[in-house]
């Protein structure tokens, strides 16, 4: 779409409403909000607003939590601080609106949110019905079980006829309905949208499991169960539940930031860039691939519309992606997860950054 | 000249403001619906209501009907559907004869049953039901027994039998020699037979049931309050009986009263069970979560839910009208 088209647009809404009784008159106003909300482009409408708007969890331990100040924080919200970093020069700088499953993707559709980052599978469906693009695959995950220890349970294959407490809004009801068909398993699922009520059902005793996805169970099992160890989480994953941020259709240039912003926080790792050397490195680095990335030679901010220094600033405000990882979800947390799939490639995960070049 | 006098009719000029008001109303909402689909083609979002016939993908736990995962999204919506109407219909049958009894209580002369019917009034209908329902249901798997060692009891020949499970009961089942009326067995720690209340079920009836008998209640002490004190003396100094005061009396006018907001709590009552999505239980709104995140057609997942509760509302008011047009002083 180009700005001619637009203004030509815009124009024609107007025109069209001139002379209209007054009942139509509130509908042309609607109209009118269309006409602009289609004109922006995200970047200027961002940097106009000085905020990135971020749909983000409405509350899920180590991935997007806001503390009792309203501050947010978790491995989704940081990928949102480190590209109004990278834009705007504050990882401040974010709109948080917290969103349910259902609600998400129409909020991205409609340009109520400028990024998607709330645990979103990336999936064929989504990509190309939604209206949306996926960028980068900031977790890998997988759907999990989690069982009472004292059941004995260690395998999905034992859950014959069990009654399973599922939580709704992703593609878990069809992975379960899958395991349950092709094992002969005949599971019942109950369906829950409240986190809540799916919580307290399964630890009273009502399922005999609590699936959804690995990273999830291990983020309830640290902050609901009585005792942490009187649950376990099955080895055995039945889906990959790739998860990253999303972004609109339609605008490639606002894609590019978010994919290349992601990527740079990834290679920062691999280069052992974090926050905490950042200053030193540009002082005496001598290594041509550090230099590209913190903004000393080439200058790779100008391809993307944006400044020079846009890595230094988004590493600086959240660190690596290494960085990233142990402070929101990492061993030393309450969710305790390993590196295990999201490690480095060069360390056997998945983690592969395209080169910044 | 024709026009003008044309104009100057009341009766006319009432009609063309109607007329006018009409076609602006479908201007705008033609308008509206042409934006959307406009917007929603220009974002690249597949819409349009055929996914209904794709298979559904997922099961449910609880339905009357024969549902499979391999059946489409139509036959979901379908067991959702019936799922609704069966816990509406339940409830309103509870409702109203809690909400008689709790409305007749307030007249008694015993004050322990005044007092107890006034307290149970205040306390329910003043605390959100989404609360009400989340607390049903935690207190109901929290206390009941597990499906191991559930509660049996036992009345001549049947067994009943409550744990986390649910609550089973005889019930009709498909057997090889044909239906026939089975109680449940508890057999190798596994309840068969007879049919299964699941305790999410349960929970949203009763939440529901006890929530709407306080309103019931109170449209029911305001029907008796509506009838002069004088006419029921009158009725028993012409020596008629305390039933025939009731009968002949009593229930003609105050009937008149309640109907008409009765048929305002049963449509409450019908929609308030899409809380069920909170607690587990697959009503409609349940299942149409579950096929819009799978499908991503959240407008046309919304449209059907709104459609089917406007028909499912407007029939009941239909019924409830026909009800009170039977009722009704005529005159």
């Amino acid at each position: 779409m180009n700005s001619i088209f637009f203004k030509r647009y815009y124009l024609k809404c107007f025109t069209a409403n001139m002379r209209v009784p007054t009942i139509t008159l509130i509908f042309s106003a609607l109209a009118l909000h269309n006409c602009v909300a289609f004109a922006g482009k995200t970047l200027d409408s961002v940097k106009q607003k000085d905020v990135v708007t971020c749909g983000v969890n409405t509350g899920l331990a180590g991935f997007a939590q806001a503390d009792a100040q309203g501050k947010w924080s978790g491995l989704d919200v940081d990928m949102c601080r480190a590209v109004a970093a990278a834009v705007l020069g504050s990882a401040e700088k974010v709109k948080y609106v917290p969103l349910s499953a259902p609600q998400r993707f129409t909020a991205l559709q409609s340009g109520e949110v400028d990024i998607l980052s709330r645990n979103s599978t990336f999936t064929l469906t989504r990509d190309a019905s939604l209206g949306l693009s996926q960028t980068v695959v900031t977790f890998f995950d997988g759907q999990g079980f989690m069982v009472p220890t004292q059941s004995n349970i260690k395998s999905v294959k034992q859950l014959k006829n069990a009654t399973v407490c599922v939580q709704s809004g992703t593609t878990t009801e069809k992975n379960l309905t899958d395991l349950s068909k092709a094992n002969k398993l005949d599971i019942k699922p109950i369906v829950f949208e409240k986190l809540e009520a799916a919580n307290s059902a399964y630890f009273a005793g009502r399922c005999k499991a609590y699936t959804t996805d690995a990273s999830g169970l291990a983020s309830i099992r640290a902050r609901e169960a009585k005792n942490p160890k009187d649950h376990i989480i099955l080895s055995e994953l039945i889906s990959k539940e790739p998860m990253g941020p999303m972004v609109k259709r339609g605008d490639d240039e606002w894609l590019a930031i978010v994919k290349w912003v992601i990527y740079g926080l990834i290679e920062a790792e691999e280069y052992s860039i974090t926050s905490a050397n950042l200053e030193q490195l540009k002082a005496d680095s001598q290594d041509p691939k550090v230099l590209r990335m913190i903004g000393k030679s080439e200058d790779m901010g100008k391809l993307l519309g944006l400044d020079r220094e846009w890595l230094s600033k988004a590493i600086l405000a959240t660190g690596n992606y290494g960085e990233i990882y142990e402070r929101n979800v990492g061993e030393k947390t309450s969710l305790g997860l390993k590196r295990g799939l999201n490690a480095q490639w060069t360390k056997g995960g998945l983690m592969y950054a395209m080169p910044i070049r | 000249m024709f026009l003008k006098s044309l104009l100057r009719k009341q009766s006319f000029r009432a009609k063309l403001y109607q007329v006018l008001l009409l076609i602006s109303l479908s201007l705008g909402l033609a308008y509206l619906f042409s934006n959307t689909m406009q917007n929603m083609h220009q974002r690249g979002i597949q819409g349009g209501f055929g996914f209904l016939f794709d298979p559904a993908g997922f099961d449910i736990s609880e339905s009357w009907i024969e549902f499979n995962s391999d059946e489409s999204y139509a036959k979901a919506f379908l067991v959702g559907l019936i799922n609704t109407i069966k816990v509406s219909l339940i409830s309103i049958m509870t409702c109203t004869a809690l909400g008689i009894l709790l409305g007749l209580g307030r007249f008694q002369e015993n004050p322990l049953i005044k007092l107890i019917c006034y307290l149970y009034t205040e306390f329910f209908r003043n605390i959100p039901l989404l609360i009400q329902l989340l607390i049903w249901y935690v207190l109901m798997v929290e206390w009941l027994p597990d499906s191991q060692s559930p509660i049996q009891i036992s009345f001549l020949n049947f067994n009943f039998f409550l744990s986390k499970d649910g609550f089973a009961f005889p019930w009709f089942n498909d057997l090889v020699t044909g239906y026939a009326f089975v109680s449940p067995e508890f057999i190798d720690s596994n309840i068969t037979g007879g049919a299964t209340l699941s305790p999410e079920f349960m929970a949203l009836y009763i939440g529901l049931s006890i929530y709407t008998s306080a309103f019931i209640g109170e449209l029911v002490r305001a029907g008796l309050l509506a009838i002069n004190k004088g006419q029921i003396e009158a009725g028993l100094s012409l020596g008629m009986t305390q039933q025939q005061v009731t009968k002949l009396i009593v229930m003609p006018q105050a009937l008149r009263v309640i109907i008409p907001p009765l048929t305002n709590q049963y449509l409450n009552l019908i929609k308030n069970s899409s809380l069920a999505v909170a607690i587990g239980y697959p009503d409609l709104v349940n299942i149409s979560n579950t096929a819009l995140n799978q499908t991503g057609h959240a407008l046309e997942c919304v449209f059907i839910i709104m459609a089917i509760y406007l028909v499912l509302s407007l029939l009941t008011s239909w019924l409830m009208n026909t009800y009170n047009n039977r009722v009704m002083l005529r005159g």
